[in-house]
């Protein structure tokens, strides 16, 4: 059955911010969905409230709402749009819950919109994991036994007779949100505590514990006829414990014999019919018991979800823009498979290779997080390798994650150590361990203990033991022989890994083996094993024979993607690298794209004309751009648009002949040495804050005293903001110092610590720009709520700026035009700066595209990404204005006063990190980046564009109720006039001691609640913990002063987080607020307005008149 | 001296590492493009005389157990790897596999560029091979030579090489509701187990048996297997389905058997260039419109009218009676399945038995059963029902 005729518009809905367990991969598998319900000529409609990813950007749908994804906020949109149908399955658990809401009320029968993809019965069946257990049952399978509660004394009992450890894990929440092991009743009655809050159905499930078995999961997939496939099989290295998501998986899957994966398969099968996913993907976990193979379902996800992603990338079948078509009444027999062209895709992927994936963490952000691999997923991003072996894949995979504790090592001698003490710190799953069964395995133990403390399957383990061996060998030959190399090439070991066993530098070793002639060949990703020709270039390396790079006429341009997302470098930088790709296609490059993160569109293989899935390392650069250099001319390397990752690459690219086009690695130094960049400031006449360097206590001392307090310090050698702290006094400098030494950070006179004056209650101001060497582009300007000293990434921030004049805006733009010239920028720059008392302070240059470049091309409906493109290929600004690509005059910094105002949230994870005692992490925001993620509300004016931002980051704020008010003495001023309005508006105040002193001074009544440290009162009063955790406060403002977390203002911040309220932590904060809640109050559906009729709004005041994109990767 | 050399019939070799026992064997160069199973794989007697080249480059991780053989022993004349395990990882593992190709004496070779070579065979076509280790590895000229001097698979006639000697019966599991008389050109275990699990009493038989052997056990019905070697070589097999058409006793043939039934209806047989060998290829139902995954081995195949004709299948007349294509791959419209519908037969070219392989086709068995308990009707309804799919979906076609 082909394309359905009754259906003309799509409601696509999106997966809404970046956080822990929903990232980037729906961007990619909402990307794909809306492109082929486009190129079906259907018209899409599509929600999302994230800015930095590609779906929303205005030419990937008809009708893009950049708007929160409430249940209200989309029913607005179905009643303006009125589309014929809702596909809900590529957003992931957002999506998901979103939709069902939606037929929950009604609403989707009120306006007569179909669910395609999945029905409701589907969803719930396959999402209620006590309703799924029934269907389990019906499929002849087993799950493990079980107990739904919802009170805890229910919990109680099913835990006595399922016994501990015991999992606990609520219904419909995504990542594993709230669940866990409870080892005994306390933990018990914590964790089912939590649970019952997260459930939106205020439900848990105990499980029995299954630790240690085998996991697997299939991606299947299912059309209209009922025909069934299972694109890929993916095996867990680490065992039943560790989410999916945190584990280091292997596809296909490599210890299951024919006749047990058959027996997965068919249960999967079964599985997906009974719950009755009548088109479209899924995804399907086992347990596997590796004694005697007793087979237990986990769960189902009846959508695209991260593992379909990765299916999709290890397999070259494209899950989500093949559900996309089924949902709309192909079958899959009808749709081609796009990399052999001759085949359709209603056949098995057959792999000739194999496919790691590895997670990367960020607990070193959350210091005092558990940082125990469980059930709910912790990991932040993660990273794919292709090889034609499993070693060789592992140790690509590890070397992409950027993070050197990961890889394997071979430091000191072996007799060094513990065996029993690594087999021990084995035993509990964390970041890392894979490397320290390594060294365990290196210091003598064997296959069987390492078994036998990890669960990790024999074969994989004996997998680590010919690395070692190898290693062995690379270590003991006489010398460094052609079949030495080969053999460790062939097994994954980096040059930096080899010259580390011989000890010689990389570089001779990269010598030694070109001269030897040994380099990688580049094989494709064809879905078939070679049985038929592949159309499309999706090319990885390895040490093999053949080579099936193909020559090609046009010139080219290489694209550096991000890798793994981290903390601080997100999908925003996979944006700029995509629109780079697209408006070089366009203007006639052939594009080549390197990338190891599989969450992305950039490694979608119809993004770029060609796709290598190589770990971003020197190394690995170099051989793909060797190997291009051999098919056809190579323009040159784009470095500027993923991140610190390609930038950190640009000087040594450069000094191994590489061209690097745009920004020179020259002139990125000046911008990022401390030093130079000093000296292009004083050139230029510009200042930044006082500042000196300290490799002691004393000298951070002298400096403080001379540049005076609060100061800002942190390592000279980190970037991200890592390890960064406000200083108010000489006391806490000391122990800044102590903590610094004493967390193993060296400080010495090559290391030291850099000490800045702290700039006080200064507005900081982020800048992106454009500059071709002549003119400036200033894309936007925008103004922080917070004030600096919470990092750019983690503070909201308005566009147009919402209290700057026209006469600061101007002073940005001479500055911003003097570093860009200082600097020698070709391409994008970004800029914070911090004004302080009327003075503007320049606190960093970054020369390559910033976190904000999607936000404020969205914001000005200006692809700025596409133009800095341009502008590193030789396009003037000029040129490009003329081209219609920019506006003809005017940019980002003389907006009319009617353009309407974008807010920029951040989005925290702090919910996901538990202290080992099961408290949440510490919520005050800092120097040091933590959000994960962002959203954007943009509406006609800074209230209503803010309350929308809030909306979208946690469900927004209270319209009234009670608001808890404790600040410090230097914000009590402040406060005073928005606490009042706050009472205007009927919110009830309580207060600690000292706030609710100042309130009454200024009339303002409120109720003083005792601190947490003063305990319960004599009567039992209750804290005003106790309070918030009895739900009884709506919102908190609570402005702690210092870094240092006052176990009061603690506790106060975990208990908020804890129960899912509004949390407001500087004063900046609390106004915007008070103005949201103005302008949100008393109306019916919000108003939603799309992204293309708000820039076409803007454009017609700008005269602006932008060429039409044509449909992009087409 | 290389460790092991892999000698391809137009002279290109690869070089590797011995795999199994050492020594020299010939075949014909092929590749099964599976993931997983093996042991079916190596156990299948349709590999007769083939080095079969492995596609998924790890091979040997769950071992060799006690349970997954298709038959007595290894047949696949040569094994090409490309990462054999050193270890082995499964619950029901009792030896390695390298040990297991050794004492089974199959020589083997691995760490060759696996996928270099079988894009060779996809571009080239299958062809001979050698893989000479230990001794018996000698110049290129030399090997070449007696790669060059194996006989090829067109015009070989194995079935009787792989044939049980005598007959045997497998006993129907549970109650016994039906006879079959299945002929053994090279039977894997898995067939008659999955005959036997729907009540039947399947008596193997020989490849050389004659009408009378086959009306002797009084058959409800008669299967032919799987089995290797050249379809237009068979002359005496394809005499005996001829006979049994007459009698209008409910046939079913797979792989082998499907080309036998097709030289009966006086159809041709052809050499693919490098034949279907792996577990996940696309077949349609032309019956039901649906598809399935499917487990393949077969270098020949039926050439049928109306093969690449869409989803419709024209019937086209025969000796006995109108037939059609039942079932096509849809990777390259290669007929897959032929059915009678003048007489009770029907045929398929892969492999319901799976083993390895997915067991989408299994349903196959139930219409065997069928055939034999309702018997015609329903090819009547068969066929009217495919007529009407045909149609519909004609329909939807050209929109
Ligand atoms: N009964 C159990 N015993 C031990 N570990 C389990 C059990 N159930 C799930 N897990 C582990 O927890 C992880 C997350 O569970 P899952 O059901 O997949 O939730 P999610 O919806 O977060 O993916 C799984 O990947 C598995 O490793
Ligand atoms: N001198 C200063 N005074 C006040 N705040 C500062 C100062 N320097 C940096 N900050 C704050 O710290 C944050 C991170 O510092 P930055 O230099 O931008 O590091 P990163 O490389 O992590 O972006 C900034 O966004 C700003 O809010
Ligand atoms: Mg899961
Ligand atoms: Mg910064």
């Amino acid at each position: 059955m082909p394309l359905r005729y009754d259906l003309s518009s799509i409601l696509v809905i999106g997966s809404g911010p970046i956080v822990i367990g929903q990232a980037c991969e729906f961007d990619y598998s909402g990307t794909q969905a809306c492109r082929v319900l486009r190129e079906e000529g259907l018209r899409v409609v599509l929600v999302n409230s994230n800015p930095a990813t590609i779906m929303t950007d205005p030419e990937f749908a008809d009708a893009t709402y950049v708007e929160p994804i409430t249940p209200d906020v989309v029913e607005a949109i179905i009643a303006k749009e009125r589309p014929d149908a809702l596909l809900p399955t590529l957003g992931g658990q957002t999506a998901l819950n979103t939709a069902i809401a939606l037929h929950g009320s009604g609403v989707l029968e009120k306006y007569g919109v179909e669910l395609i993809g999945a029905n409701v019965e589907a969803i719930q069946l396959a999402e209620d994991r006590h309703a799924f257990k029934g269907v389990v049952e019906r499929c002849g399978a087993e799950s493990a036994r079980s107990a739904i509660c919802h009170t805890m004394d229910e919990v109680l009992v099913a835990a006595g007779d399922l016994g501990y450890p015991v999992v606990v894990r609520p219904s419909f929440t995504m990542g594993g949100l709230g669940s866990g092991f409870a080892h005994d009743d306390v933990e018990l009655r914590r964790m089912a505590g939590a649970g019952l809050h997260a459930s939106p159905t205020t439900e848990v499930l105990l499980e029995e514990s299954i630790i240690g078995w085998k996991e697997y999961e299939l991606e299947l997939m299912r059309d209209r006829n009922d025909n069934v496939v299972v694109v890929c099989s993916i095996e867990n290295l680490d065992p039943m414990g560790v989410h999916t998501g945190d584990s280091v998986t292997v596809a296909p899957s490599m210890t299951l014999t024919d006749r047990e994966f058959q027996r997965l398969r068919d249960i999967g099968i079964a599985v997906i019919r009974e719950v009755g996913v009548d088109t479209g993907g899924c995804n399907i976990q086992f347990a596997v018991n590796p004694v005697d193979g007793r087979i237990i379902v986990i769960e189902m996800n009846p959508r695209v979800s991260r593992s379909s992603a990765l299916a999709s990338k290890a397999t070259g079948f494209p899950i989500a823009k093949i559900a996309a078509r089924l949902a709309v009444g192909y079958t899959l027999d009808e749709i081609p498979n796009d990399i052999t062209r001759e085949t359709p895709a209603s056949f098995e992927p057959t792999l000739d290779y194999v496919v790691v994936k590895v997670p990367r963490f960020a607990f070193e952000k959350f210091p005092a997080a558990d940082a125990t691999l469980t059930t709910t997923m912790k990991s932040v991003g993660e990273a794919m390798a292709v090889g034609r072996s499993f070693t060789e894949a592992l140790q690509k995979a590890l070397r992409s994650l950027e993070s050197p504790k990961a890889l394997f090592h071979w430091d000191g001698a072996p007799g060094d150590l513990d065996r029993d003490a690594l087999l021990e710190t084995a035993r509990v799953p964390t970041d890392g361990r894979l490397s320290t069964v390594q060294q365990a395995l290196r210091a003598g133990a064997t296959i069987e203990q390492v078994h036998d403390a990890t669960g990790i399957d024999p074969w994989f383990l004996d997998q680590l033991v010919l690395i070692e061996e190898v290693a062995h060998e690379v270590a003991e030959a006489p010398e460094l022989t052609a079949p030495v190399l080969r053999r460790a090439k062939r097994h994954g070991f980096s040059d930096a890994q080899v010259g580390a066993l011989r000890s010689m530098p990389e570089d001779v070793v990269r010598g030694v083996r070109h001269a030897l002639g040994i380099r990688p060949v580049f094989k494709t990703v064809d879905t078939c094993a070679a049985e038929f020709a592949a159309a499309t270039p999706y090319h990885y390396s390895s040490y093999d024979e053949e080579d099936e790079v193909t020559p090609s006429e046009r010139r080219k341009v290489i694209i550096l993607g991000s890798g793994p997302n981290r903390i601080g470098q997100g999908v925003e930088f996979d944006y700029s690298c995509v629109h780079a790709a697209f408006a070089l296609r366009e203007s006639g490059y052939e594009t080549v794209m390197v990338n190891c993160n599989p969450e992305t569109v950039s490694t979608d293989y119809d993004t770029s004309d060609r796709l290598y899935f190589e770990p971003l390392t020197l190394e690995d650069v170099l051989e793909v751009v060797h190997a291009e250099q051999r098919s056809g001319e190579v323009v040159g390397v784009i470095v500027q648009l993923g991140g610190q990752t390609p930038l950190g690459l640009a000087a040594r690219l450069e000094a191994c002949g590489v061209p690097i086009v745009g920004t020179s690695p020259a002139a990125i130094h000046l911008a990022e040495e401390r030093g130079a960049f000093g000296r292009v400031l004083a050139e230029a006449g510009l200042i930044s804050p006082k500042h000196g360097t300290a490799s002691s206590f004393l000298e951070a001392k002298a400096v403080a005293d001379r540049i005076g307090y609060p100061v800002l310090v942190r390592p000279s050698y980190v970037l991200g903001g890592r390890g960064m702290e406000i200083v108010y006094d000489e006391e806490s400098l000391a122990s800044y110092l102590g903590r610094a030494t004493g967390s193993g950070v060296r400080i010495t006179p090559e290391n030291p610590v850099l000490v800045d004056r702290f700039l006080d209650d200064a507005i900081e101001i982020d800048v992106d720009a454009l500059y071709d060497g002549h003119e400036l582009y200033l894309g936007g300007v925008m103004e922080h709520i917070e004030e600096a000293g919470i990092h750019s990434g983690d503070s909201g921030c308005a566009l147009p700026p919402a209290t700057l004049g026209t006469a600061e805006v101007t002073r940005v733009r001479e500055q911003t035009e003097a570093i860009a010239r200082g600097v020698g920028v070709r391409g994008l720059l970004n800029i914070q700066f911090a004004l302080a008392a009327g003075v503007l302070y320049v606190l960093e240059a970054n020369p390559r595209a910033s976190r904000t470049v999607p936000f404020v091309s969205k914001a000005t409906g200006v692809p700025l990404a596409k133009a800095c493109a341009r502008v590193m290929l030789g396009s003037s600004i000029a040129e490009l204005r003329a081209e219609g690509l920019l506006p003809a005059v005017g940019d980002g910094g003389t907006l009319p006063p009617e353009a309407p105002v974008s807010v920029k949230e951040a989005v925290l994870p702090f919910k996901r990190f538990l202290t080992p005692d099961g408290q949440v992490v510490d919520s005050v925001l800092g120097p040091e980046m933590r959000s994960t993620g962002e959203v954007m509300g943009i509406d006609v004016d800074f209230p209503r564009a803010f309350a929308k931002s809030q909306q979208a980051a946690y469900g927004g704020l209270p319209q009234s109720g009670t608001v808890f008010v404790s600040v410090s003495d230097r914000d009590k001023r402040a406060m005073i006039f928005p606490v009042k309005r706050l009472v205007d508006l009927g919110f009830d105040v309580l207060a600690t001691e000292g706030t609710a002193h100042t309130l009454r001074r200024h009339g303002i009544a409120s109720t003083v609640v005792r601190k947490h440290s003063a305990g319960p009162g004599p009567d039992g009063e209750p804290t005003i913990v106790q309070r918030i955790l009895d739900g009884e406060v709506d919102v908190v403002v609570n402005t702690p002063s210092g870094r240092s977390a006052r176990a009061d203002g603690y506790e106060i911040r975990a208990a908020t987080t804890a129960m899912d309220r509004p949390i407001i932590t500087t004063v900046q904060q609390l106004s915007a607020a008070v103005q949201g809640i103005e302008a949100m109050s008393g109306e019916g559906l919000p108003s939603v307005t799309s992204l293309q009729d708000h820039s076409r709004a803007l454009h017609a005041i700008w005269g602006f008149i932008p060429a039409t994109d044509p449909e992009p990767g087409s | 001296m290389a460790d092991a050399v892999l000698v391809l019939e137009d002279g290109r070799t690869f070089v590797g590492r011995a795999y199994g026992a050492s020594g020299r064997t010939v075949g014909e160069a092929v590749f099964c493009t599976a993931m997983t199973g093996y042991q079916e794989t190596l156990t299948d007697p349709s590999y007769h005389r083939q080095v079969v080249v492995m596609t998924a480059p790890h091979i040997g991780n769950t071992g060799w157990n006690d349970e997954d053989d298709e038959s007595a022993r290894i047949w696949v004349a040569g094994y090409v790897v490309r990462d054999p395990a050193r270890r082995a990882s499964s619950w029901r593992s009792r030896r390695g596999l390298a040990d297991e190709l050794a004492a089974q004496g199959v020589v083997g070779i691995s760490d060759v560029d696996t996928r270099a070579l079988t894009r060779h065979l996809r571009e080239r076509g299958a062809m001979r091979a050698g893989i000479f280790s230990g001794d018996a590895v000698a110049s290129d000229a030399a090997m070449l030579e007696v790669v060059r001097a194996a006989p090829s698979m067109a015009g070989a006639d194995l079935a009787g090489e792989v044939s049980t000697p005598r007959a045997y019966v497998v006993e129907a599991v549970g109650e016994k509701r039906l006879t079959v008389a299945a002929l053994d050109l090279g039977i894997k275990g898995m067939t008659p187990e999955l005959m036997a699990q729907r009540g039947i009493e399947v008596h193997v038989l020989p490849a050389a048996s004659t009408v009378d052997d086959v009306l002797a056990v009084a058959p409800d019905g008669v299967f032919f297997s799987n089995g290797p070697g050249d379809p237009g070589t068979a002359n005496d097999v394809v005499g005996l389905i001829g006979a049994v058409l007459e009698r209008r006793i409910p046939f079913f043939g797979i792989c082998f058997g499907n080309q036998l039934l097709g030289r009966a209806l006086g159809l041709d047989t052809y050499k693919l260039t490098y034949g279907h060998r792996g577990i996940n290829q696309p077949v349609l139902d032309r019956t039901t419109g649906k598809v399935e995954v499917t487990a393949h081995n077969h270098g020949f195949a039926v050439r049928a009218p109306g093969a690449g004709t869409g989803t419709g299948a024209e019937p086209f007349d025969t000796p006995h009676g109108r037939a059609r294509v039942s079932h096509v791959c849809l990777n390259d419209d290669v007929v897959e399945g032929l059915e009678c519908l003048d007489v009770p037969a029907f045929s398929v070219q892969y492999h319901p038995e799976a083993a390895a392989g997915p067991h989408d086709a299994a349903y196959l068995f139930d219409r065997f059963v069928d055939l034999m308990t309702v018997g015609c009707e329903s090819r009547a309804r068969h066929a009217g029902a495919s007529q009407r799919e045909a149609h519909t979906r004609g329909e939807g076609e050209g929109s």
